[in-house]
């Protein structure tokens, strides 16, 4: 019998403990537990069969850190035979009469994933790859990933799973007190990602004894539609005369662990400090319980790595700044490579209080594959929100999904054939929310019954992949009302008949509907009301908006969705600061002279510097206000960090004051003419994953002038060749925060000798000195961000 | 050989002259304290202070000690550990949070991030310390903490430090390939015990 049968109407028991109990065997801390599985088979075989005797269904192979990070492949395939066979003899040795499962068990490799650690989500799918292979290689019955306490991690390895073998998975993290995994991901979050992936069961273990664990079990309860499962610690570890023990003994364990069999959990075992005692408990006190039903929760929700945004309740606002149509600005950093950019949108977007952000990056002239992926990929590094993933390139629409740390909302699908044929099974693969457009090979349907019958062929398609209409979100099109007067009521109308007729939720692109109108927001928003009140369950809007942000925050609190108003009040305390606000700033205008913006620099006053430029472009040439005004205050501010009269962090403050004014002067030309000095490669070294003082010293050479190429941090010598033959740039700046990357350092010095012998290097970073600069071969050692830009000025001539 | 222990805290009292001092500056910065208590603020709930430890007793020869998971070559070391016959081994974390919030900031605003720098080097240090005297009230009087990449002691030391201690598992604490930590804001050390006092649980 297959383990997925089996448990559809029992409740299944798994193993406990087992690092504890060979520790008591005499395994050494340091030592690797997965080699006993050779050397001493007997005593794993022993501790194997003794779950079996005390009621186990399935026992887990003894190979949670079985992976070719620790081991070399020939052992790595010779501890896993090894360690199924001993699982399978144990079996057949023991005398216990239920059916019998082989779990290959998956930890942890115990190194952080990019971007916080060094190892690459890719490298990690082939590591637990290898280890999933030589499990269906020697038979295992099921693959258990557990005590993950990384969402991405988790997802690399259940990825690595699915890709390999055909086997049930299942998957199960390891929570914090805080009821949280350690990087952060809430039980809601993590159940949206791993069922959207296709996990057979998912659930809890480790860190914390039953009763702790309860409240994350409850979430999960709450919220999945597969088997949930629970191997709690024997409670929390002390230390008596050098030893740990657990302060839950079997019995109360037992009863803890029932009275959540109770509620609903499925699969059952224990981990640290548990013992076939505590195995033999809890068989006896719920093998009388009746399996609770699992039901299906038809929840509609997307999550990032920290946590799930669910659809039904208030409407959802999805942010729509991070694409380039009509943004000139915008498509010009996408061409200059300048993710600092669109993070900034993002963020700026996250503090105005979207809860998703769309992402957008197709230009005609970039590769959009890569393009997308490194938006997402550094996206999800800064912000907390998830993300839905705009774009037609169904290459890009899969590269950008592999890497997303939870379950994306997808833009688009539509009613085509050919569009339903390439995102669907993308969707199965990786999970996701789809947003779905009514529309199909004949176009957009004029009326909203037209639109509902797409709907309906669109959701009759995806079953067929086994996707469920929770996951198809519609989109019934905005259609501009200038060209049809006809046209918003029909999509307002068409919001109400999915919702009604298909229980299904809808997502709106707003502000199609004003297009080639005198001021669109006024349209925007009264449209925006009218499909709220309609139904509409998420929209795609400009968040700096104030007519669309103040439809949303009105709506909420006239719809009972705003508890006392709460959310409306503090929204009406900005408005009232922005309409107060008004008069002075048109007074400080008036009085805009030339020393004021050298004074907001020099004081770091970021704000008021944008500000102020803003003012001066109306009757001073840029380039006049950038000589006049910016320079001389970062000299002013420079000069003062040299003679040591201004610290490092006002030094960095009035850089960013400059920088803000700069952005208002690059957005207000023609092209991007900012950078009138010579090109600057900038990278942190291979291995080295600090960057602050990297980001510093781009900072200031932006504010004067310079062509700055960020490669990023962790870059490979051969990388930095490349961008420097491309630019034929006459000046490379490296930083290297640690001993062991300064060996990095020196190769890419020595590739840049052979293939770019023109070009000046310049290195910092707080293990090198002028010395050891020469050591390497730098032609010179830069102390600090102001040394490096002294520098460059005299390269640059 | 005695078994490891995990521990959370609760993160100390915010030393905030230690913060300016981490970030280059001194003295009185009055537009620079809005900031940094907006960051402190944004740190605030994101921070997870946990330590692991154990007790070891020691061997040394000269300069080589057998330190009971390893052996390792360092006078610094040596000195440092005279009169000791036992050491604690120790790895402390607060947490990927100020990671996140490094790595948030540091395209947009170096300002910030370089306050989240110094707010983590002052976390951790705080930690460090108030798990040491935690300590000395349990083992009497200890040495000053000393890490690998101090004086003569190989940085390579930490390969071992994190196989003994099981950091990964114990307080998500992980090593990459260059040796540096992930969280960054972490430390391991060993400390000497320098009293015969044994007040052990």
């Amino acid at each position: 019998m297959k383990i997925t049968d089996y448990m559809k109407d029992h409740t299944v028991y798994l193993d406990g403990g087992m690092g504890t109990l060979l520790q008591a065997q005499g395994l050494m801390p340091g030592e690797l537990p997965e080699r006993w599985n050779i050397t001493h088979a007997d005593i794993i075989r022993n501790v194997h069969r003794g779950y079996f005797d005390a009621g186990s269904n399935i026992v887990n192979t003894n190979t949670f850190g079985a992976n070719s990070l620790k081991f070399a492949s020939d052992e790595l395939d010779a501890i896993i035979k090894a360690a199924i066979e001993n699982v399978r003899a144990a079996a057949e040795e023991s005398s216990g009469m239920q059916e019998k499962f082989v779990a290959l068990d998956i930890g942890p490799t115990g190194r952080m994933l990019a971007p916080l650690g060094d190892l690459d989500f890719e490298d990690a799918v082939a590591i637990f790859a290898n280890t999933v292979k030589l499990g269906v290689k020697y038979g295992a019955d099921l693959i258990m990933i557990e005590t993950m306490n990384d969402s991405f991690e988790t997802k690399a390895a259940l990825l690595a799973a699915k890709e390999n073998s055909e086997l049930p998975v299942f998957v199960s993290n390891a929570y914090g007190e805080d009821g949280k995994l350690m990087t952060g991901a809430s039980p809601a979050a993590m159940v949206a990602m791993l069922e959207g992936m296709g996990a057979d069961a998912i659930g809890v273990n480790c860190s914390l004894g039953p009763k702790a664990l309860a409240p994350v079990v409850e979430e999960y309860l709450k919220y999945a539609s597969v088997p949930v499962l629970l191997e709690p610690n024997a409670g929390l570890p002390k230390v008596v005369d050098g030893r740990t023990v657990f302060d839950v003994t079997p019995e109360e364990f037992a009863n803890d662990v029932a009275a959540l069999v109770k509620k609903g959990v499925r699969i059952a075992g224990g981990c640290c400090g548990t013992t076939p005692e505590y195995i033999a408990a809890t068989v006896r006190k719920t093998e009388g319980i009746k399996p609770v039903d699992i039901t299906k929760k038809d929840i509609t929700c997307v999550s990032s790595y920290t946590h799930a945004v669910i659809f039904g309740n208030e409407p959802i606002l999805i942010g729509e700044r991070i694409n380039p149509t009509g943004k000139k600005r915008f498509k010009e950093a996408l061409k200059a490579n300048d993710i600092g950019y669109i993070l900034k949108e993002g963020i700026a977007q996250e503090e105005k209080g979207v809860h998703i952000l769309d992402v957008n990056v197709g230009l005609p002239d970039i590769d959009e594959v890569s393009m997308l992926k490194t938006a997402v990929c550094e996206l999800q590094a800064v912000t907390d929100l998830p993300l839905q993933i705009d774009t037609s390139d169904p290459v890009a629409m899969e590269a950008a999904l592999r890497r997303y740390n939870g379950k994306a909302m997808i833009n688009s699908v539509n009613g085509k054939k050919e569009s339903m044929d390439t995102v669907f099974p993308l969707a199965k693969k990786y999970g996701g929310l789809i947003v779905a457009l009514t529309l199909d090979e004949d176009g957009i349907p004029e009326s909203a019954e037209g639109r509902l019958a797409v709907a309906r062929r669109i959701l009759y398609e995806a079953e067929k992949y086994g996707i469920s209409k929770k996951d198809i979100i519609f989109d019934p099109l905005a259609l501009t009302v200038s060209a049809d007067k006809n046209a918003a009521k029909e999509t307002v109308r068409a919001v109400g008949m999915i919702k009604n007729e298909l229980g299904c939720h809808t997502s709106l692109g707003v502000s199609n509907v004003s297009f080639g109108l005198p001021h669109r927001d006024l349209i925007n928003g009264t449209f925006f009301a009218m499909t709220l009140a309609g139904g509409l369950s998420a929209a795609i809007m400009n968040p700096y908006s104030a007519e669309m942000m103040k439809v949303y925050r009105t709506y909420l609190a006239l719809s009972g969705l705003d508890d006392n108003c709460e959310g409306y009040i503090a929204f009406a305390d900005t408005v009232a600061e922005v309409t107060a606000a008004a008069p002075a700033e048109k007074k400080t205008a008036d009085t805009a002279d030339t020393t004021e913006l050298r004074h907001a620099v020099i004081k770091g006053l970021r704000e008021r510097a944008a500000e102020i430029t803003g003012e001066m472009l109306g009757s001073t040439e840029p380039l006049a206000i950038v000589q006049n005004e910016i320079i001389p205050a970062l000299d002013e501010v420079g000069v003062g960090f040299e003679n040591k009269t201004v610290y490092l962090p006002q030094l960095l403050m009035s850089a960013e004051a400059a920088k803000s004014a700069f952005e208002v002067i690059k957005s207000s030309m023609a092209s991007g003419a900012a950078a009138d000095k010579c090109a600057f490669v900038l990278a942190t070294v291979k291995g080295d994953i600090h960057d602050i003082g990297k980001n510093i010293v781009k900072l200031l050479l932006e504010n004067y002038g310079f062509d700055v190429h960020d490669l990023g941090r962790d870059v490979a010598p051969e990388a930095v060749v490349e961008a420097t033959v491309r630019l034929h740039a006459p000046i490379v700046g490296l930083s290297a925060l640690m001993t062991t990357t300064v060996p990095a350092m020196e190769e890419t010095v020595k590739q840049l000798r052979i293939s770019a012998p023109w070009a000046k290097v310049v290195v910092g970073g707080a293990v090198l000195n002028a010395e050891y600069a020469d050591m390497i071969g730098a032609d010179k050692y830069a102390k600090d961000a102001m040394e490096t830009v002294r520098y460059a000025e005299v390269i640059n001539g | 050989m005695s078994a490891v222990i995990t521990k959370a805290y609760a993160p100390p009292d915010i030393g905030m002259g230690e913060i300016l001092r981490y970030m280059g500056a001194s003295g009185d910065l009055p537009q620079l304290v809005p900031v940094i208590d907006g960051c402190l603020a944004e740190l605030s709930e994101r921070l997870a202070c946990k330590v692991c430890y154990t007790e070891l007793s020691i061997i040394k020869e000269g300069d080589i000690l057998d330190l009971g998971f390893v052996k390792v070559t360092s006078r610094a070391l040596a000195k440092n550990l005279e009169n000791c016959d036992r050491i604690l081994l120790f790895a402390a974390t607060v947490g990927i949070g100020i990671d996140r919030l490094i790595a948030r900031w540091s395209d947009i605003s170096p300002t910030k991030a370089l306050i989240y720098q110094a707010i983590g080097a002052e976390r951790i240090e705080a930690l460090c310390d108030r798990f040491c005297h935690e300590m000395e009230s349990e083992y009497g009087a200890l040495r000053p903490r000393f890490s690998p990449g101090y004086g003569d002691l190989p940085l390579e030391l930490q390969r071992d430090i994190f196989a003994y201690l099981d950091c990964p598992k114990r307080i998500g604490l992980t090593l990459n390939e260059s040796l540096l930590m992930s969280p960054t804001k972490s430390v391991t050390a060993i400390v000497g015990i320098l009293s015969d006092r044994r007040t052990k649980k």
